[in-house]
């Protein structure tokens, strides 16, 4: 099939950027999108032009490098697929197709479609992990833990830190990958000890980096290729307000 | 032989000896500490961000050194250990079913096709406990059963169920839980992260690893880090293959650069082909997809009877059906060993057997136990599985069988490392999938993120204290060091070299090619005359990359294609080595596979006499790579013939 | 913004109840009126409470749009450049109208308070008949009134379900089930509190007030 694609193209984060125009012919429903862009990228090559530069990495769904808002949706249209597994066979002949970057003060453009996500790393450093430091852990079976509770925590935890979530809110919030960690590590046992002080330091991480605040759309989780559900910003909620609770009573 | 030469052996000389339950133990007091107060004085680098390299980092700093970590995503969290699937082992014999620390050590060495050091392999089977502890700790969310303890399942080939999962994404789990700790450290402010940094030179200064020239991916800028000791847990080298189921972006250019700077390169020819990914579906493929392992514990594995046979897989009745591995070997059947499973399927595909529009694949069938446990369970076992592959198809693998067709997926080979995980220059330092150590000929199922936690947990930060007291205070050296400056310049010419190019070819063509010939050549069987055309073309090949590739953009700022050139062009050397190694070792041993050295009935033929040892490759620059053995002992598993019937 | 918010709500219900004495007769309504005036008396002096409610009101309509207009620079701020594909809605409508619906919601009070508190845009504007106003007011030739005010009402609606759902999740509403009971109370609760509304100019056209 033969397509046009929009995309953005923007040399460096003082470029200030542009939509520019590249029609492609011959591409198979059996590519992937990513597979339908090096096609493009090979040509440009050889024209004498750069290739477009795009986020990338394992091209299985699961690494969260790749970020392309397709059609202002962010991964594309499949629910549940990042851009890497979405396939052409979700379009056809014809289409016109617009491919932009993550959009978000907090993830600004490096160059074309590619953003600096590290926001998401401050985010987690700021108290999205259990303090158990290497030699120190207790016989894995001492603590059980509900078989509920671990399959809700492993839902939680499945994300892959892709940032689609932010692409997708209205607001720009970063609330759904906070609070995918927080619901995660607050539904175990090891994640107790340190559960208040956990959401405290993630959720002002979240603010400093610039994020919008979450007015419960519910974008997010629309877009999230895993599938992470919106409740967990309520258990983000409660946490906060208890542990905001706790801050003043002590 | 006119390829390379042979130089002096080479022994392991860290290796412990005594009965091997104690070795580890024993080492492990012999070796020397560092003082607490001065670990803060030490500055460690560690390259790549997997699991191996993240646990690694993360342990050291919590041990009080500065680290400085690399990696080339633009998140520590994005290695491609977090692609791994089906689980990690451990001897914790939770089930009862006669696990045990010497099953596991026994079950690897023999799954290694005796290729390779019983002590690295022991050490690796005794630390597997304490992984799954310290994960567990961290807040991983591994399977469990309904009474809240620890779910395990039997995985690829063994008969105890000691692999424990996170659904069929526990690489993810356990590397987020590796990252998390890292990040922890980064936010304490013990490790200092540089993400969407490339190593590309290694920097030696008297006879010691003290750096590595890293470009910064974003800004083109080239910079010299110097530290006590380098660590190198880049991962493997699948991608010579370009086609595997590797992330896009891994690469061997780390582990490359150290190989010139003189660490020897072990074992390069060992590849593990993967049975069950999805097939190539045209030129386009950019990589290939795996399915786990896992799925062969319910699913069945078969080809039509009948050569050329076209209709589709339900109108093929069952008494024309092949379920050619339970047919070879009724004992293990679809659980077979990768390496056999995969060519088990190449040979019923070159018979003229195989399926799909290629013809290039088998059915993976899930129908008997969709009737047998019901569709929700097979739901609750590999629902994310099938949707992926649902995906990528276009086909529903509940109501079709699955296809799917070997690909390359992991490199046993490595740099060269000795017991304590240091490479031939000494301060560098090789871990998890980079190093060539503990799986010999053939990795396991559910091994290899064992060992790469093993590596990073639990042994370098032992090993590396080792090194770092024993070599005493060692000289203050910066960026400004004549070394520093030569391997900077160096990397710097060679940017220049490539850009000026200005061919009429693109990397990825290249790319591209190499992959076809490794593949033909070097792939699932290999045979002398193939070895040597493999060569010839390689050669020719990489004469023509560095006359006509265009890398288009400049030095300056983030430039995709810059990088690949530089990737693919030591894949161009490593390819050669791959297929002198390949060519030397005369026999079949796990994932080579020599057409000349098989059984009657076509099964792989070691020769114990001739090659049970490592093959550690030195670089000379002349073409002409010296081959130093390491001679292999079996005192505690005796080398048989593996036989899976 | 869910404290101000359920001091609104709190409001609209009084407000809504009261509206609904409509239907025991114009002497009772406008005793109801009057007395609205009285509450409090005789601890405090006439009309005094009303106007400590309208400060209270003033105040939480304030910090509303007040704590609304930071979270929408917030948001505007988070996403300095924008899509130049519209980003495609794939949640309710309602969560999607939260501002807007409130600027309207806003015009409309200001509306209804020259209309049936000061009287000056009422065609009657009596002050000692409330009844008499409401009745002159959804007069069937009149039909424009009415359909402005469905259409208010209707965008309040919206307004409530995600404000009533959002106020939950704030407050740590975060089970599956909670979250369905949730949508289902916040609808309920929107739906209910418009059709009160509703009732007393659709009972004025068709008649059945009069």
């Amino acid at each position: 099939m033969n397509l046009t694609l929009r995309i953005w193209r923007q040399h460096g984060p003082e470029d200030k950027g542009r939509m520019v125009t590249y029609p492609v012919q011959d591409v198979s429903p059996d590519m992937s999108f990513l597979e339908m862009l090096d096609v493009l990228n090979e040509r440009l090559i050889l024209d004498g032009e750069e290739p477009v530069a795009f986020d990338h990495d394992c091209r299985e769904g699961i690494c969260g490098m790749c970020s392309l808002m397709i059609n202002g949706e962010a991964h594309g249209p499949q629910r549940g697929t990042t851009a890497c597994q979405l396939h052409m066979r979700q379009f056809s002949d014809g289409d016109t197709i617009d491919i932009e970057p993550w959009r978000a003060r907090a993830f600004p453009v490096v160059k074309d479609l590619v953003v600096n996500r590290n926001a998401f790393d401050q985010i987690i450093a700021a108290g999205g992990y259990v303090t158990a430091p290497t030699g120190s852990a207790p016989e894995a079976h001492s603590v059980p833990v509900p078989k509920a509770d671990a399959d809700a925590a492993f839902e939680s935890a499945a994300c892959i830190g892709c940032g689609a979530c932010v692409a997708a809110c209205p607001n720009g919030s970063g609330m759904l990958f906070t609070a995918a960690k927080i619901t995660q590590l607050s539904l175990l046992p090891q994640g107790q000890p340190e559960r208040y002080t956990r959401v405290i330091g993630m959720v002002d991480a979240h603010d400093e980096a610039g994020f919008g605040g979450c007015t419960n759309i519910g974008e997010c989780a629309a877009a999230c290729p895993k599938g992470i559900p919106l409740n967990t910003i309520g258990r983000l909620n409660r946490d906060y307000l208890k542990a905001t609770a706790k801050r003043a009573g002590s | 032989m006119d390829l390379y030469r042979e130089g002096d052996p080479i022994a392991d000389t860290r290796a412990p000896d005594g009965p091997i339950e104690t070795r580890w133990e024993r080492h492990r007091f012999e070796m020397k500490l560092v003082n607490p107060a001065n670990r803060r004085k030490m500055t460690v680098i560690v390259v790549g961000t997997g699991l191996a390299g993240g646990s690694a980092a993360a342990t050291l700093a919590e041990q009080g050194y500065q680290v400085r970590s690399y990696c080339y995503q633009d998140s520590p969290r994005r290695a491609h250990s977090i692609a791994a699937q089906g689980g990690i082992n451990a001897a914790k014999n939770y089930r009862n079913d006669g696990d045990s620390v010497h099953r596991l050590f026994y079950d690897t060495v023999k799954g290694g096709d005796f290729r390779s050091r019983e002590s690295n392999v022991h050490r690796l089977a005794e630390v597997s406990v304490n992984i799954i502890d310290q994960c567990v700790a961290q807040g991983v969310p591994f399977a469990r059963e309904y009474g809240g303890l620890l779910d395990t399942r039997s995985f690829g080939g063994a008969q105890v169920q000691r692999t424990f999962y996170a659904r069929g994404q526990t690489g993810q789990q356990l590397l987020l839980g590796a990252y998390q700790a890292l990040e922890r450290q980064i936010g304490l402010g013990n490790v200092e992260m540089n993400a969407r940094h490339e190593m590309l030179e290694l920097v030696i200064v008297d006879g010691r690893a003290r750096g590595i020239v890293v470009r910064d991916m974003v800004t083109g800028e080239i910079s010299t880090e110097m530290a006590d000791a380098v660590v190198l847990a880049t991962g493997g080298y699948g991608n010579v293959f370009y086609l595997s189921t590797n992330a896009k972006g891994c690469n061997v250019t780390a582990s490359w650069r150290a190989h010139r700077k003189g660490a020897y390169f072990a074992n390069p020819c060992y590849t593990q082909i993967h049975p069950t990914c999805i097939p190539v579906s045209g030129d386009h493929q950019s990589k290939l997809t795996l399915m786990s392992e896992s799925l062969r514990n319910d699913g069945r594995v078969w080809v039509p009877k009948a050569k050329g046979d076209q209709r589709s897989p339900r109108e093929i009745p069952e008494d024309e059906r092949d379920y050619y591995l339970e047919r070879i070997y009724p004992s293990f059947g679809n659980l077979v060993p990768r390496d056999i499973a995969s060519r088990a399927a190449k040979n019923v595909c070159d018979s003229g057997r195989g399926v799909g529009p290629t013809g290039l694949g088998v059915y993976l069938d899930f129908a008997d136990a969709i009737n047998r446990l019901g569709r929700k369970a097979i739901e609750a076992k590999y629902g994310n599985l099938f949707e992926m592959y649902e995906r990528i198809t276009g086909e529903d693998p509940y109501e079709v069988p699955m296809r799917i067709y070997p690909a390359v997926h992991y490199t046993m080979g490595g740099l060269w490392v000795d017991y304590d995980l240091q490479s031939s220059i000494p301060g560098l330092f090789v871990i998890g999938e980079a190093n060539f150590s503990d799986h010999g000929a053939n990795r396991l199922g559910a091994s290899a993120l064992m060992q790469g936690l093993a590596d990073g947990y639990f042994v370098l930060p032992n090993t590396l204290a080792n090194y770092l007291a024993s070599s005493g205070p060692l000289d203050k050296v910066d960026a400004s060091h004549p070394e520093a400056v030569a391997a900077r310049t160096d990397v710097e010419d060679r940017i220049k070299r490539l850009l000026a190019i200005n061919g009429d070819r693109t990397v990825d063509s290249f790319h591209r090619e190499l992959g076809q010939i490794m593949w033909e050549h070097c792939g699932m069987e290999r045979s002398e005359a193939g070895l040597r055309k493999a060569i010839d073309e390689i050669r020719a090949l990489r004469e023509q990359f560095w006359q006509r590739v265009r890398v288009p953009g400049d030095g300056e700022g983030l430039n995709q294609s810059l990088e690949k050139a530089g990737r693919v062009a030591d894949f161009f050397e490593l390819a050669e080595l791959m297929c002198i190694d390949a060519l030397h070792r005369e026999e079949s041993c796990g994932g080579h596979f020599r057409a000349e050295h098989q059984t009657p009935d076509g099964e792989a033929q070691r020769d114990d006499d001739r090659f049970a040892y490592v093959a550690a490759w030195e670089y000379t620059g002349t073409g002409e790579p010296v081959l130093h053995k390491e001679d292999l002992t079996f005192e505690y598993v005796h080398p048989t013939q593996r036989s899976y019937k | 913004m869910a404290v101000t918010g359920i001091i609104l709500v709190l409001f609209l219900i009084a407000h809504m109840l009261g509206n609904l004495k409509i239907f025991t007769g114009e002497t009772s309504f406008d005793h109801y009126a009057h007395w609205l005036r009285d509450i409090g008396t005789p601890l405090l002096p006439t009309t005094w409470f009303l106007w400590i409610q309208r400060t209270v009101l003033t105040v939480a309509v304030l910090g509303h749009i007040g704590a609304a207009t930071l979270l929408a620079m917030r948001s505007r701020a988070a996403r300095p450049v924008r899509y130049a594909h519209r980003r495609k809605i794939h949640v309710n409508y309602a969560a999607r109208t939260m501002r807007w619906g409130g600027v309207i919601i806003l015009l409309f009070v200001i509306y209804h308070i020259l209309d049936l508190t000061t009287g000056h845009l009422n065609p009657k504007g009596d002050p000692a008949n409330p009844y008499g106003n409401v009745v002159a007011d959804f007069a069937p030739e009149r039909w424009y009134v009415t359909l402005f005010y469905t259409l208010a009402l209707v965008t309040l609606g919206f307004h409530l379900r995600h404000g009533a759902f959002s106020a939950f999740r704030s407050l740590g509403q975060q089970t599956p089930k909670g979250e369905r009971r949730a949508r289902i109370a916040a609808l309920v609760f929107a739906v209910a509190l418009v059709g009160g509304y509703l009732l007393v100019p659709f009972a004025v056209i068709t008649g059945l007030v009069s």
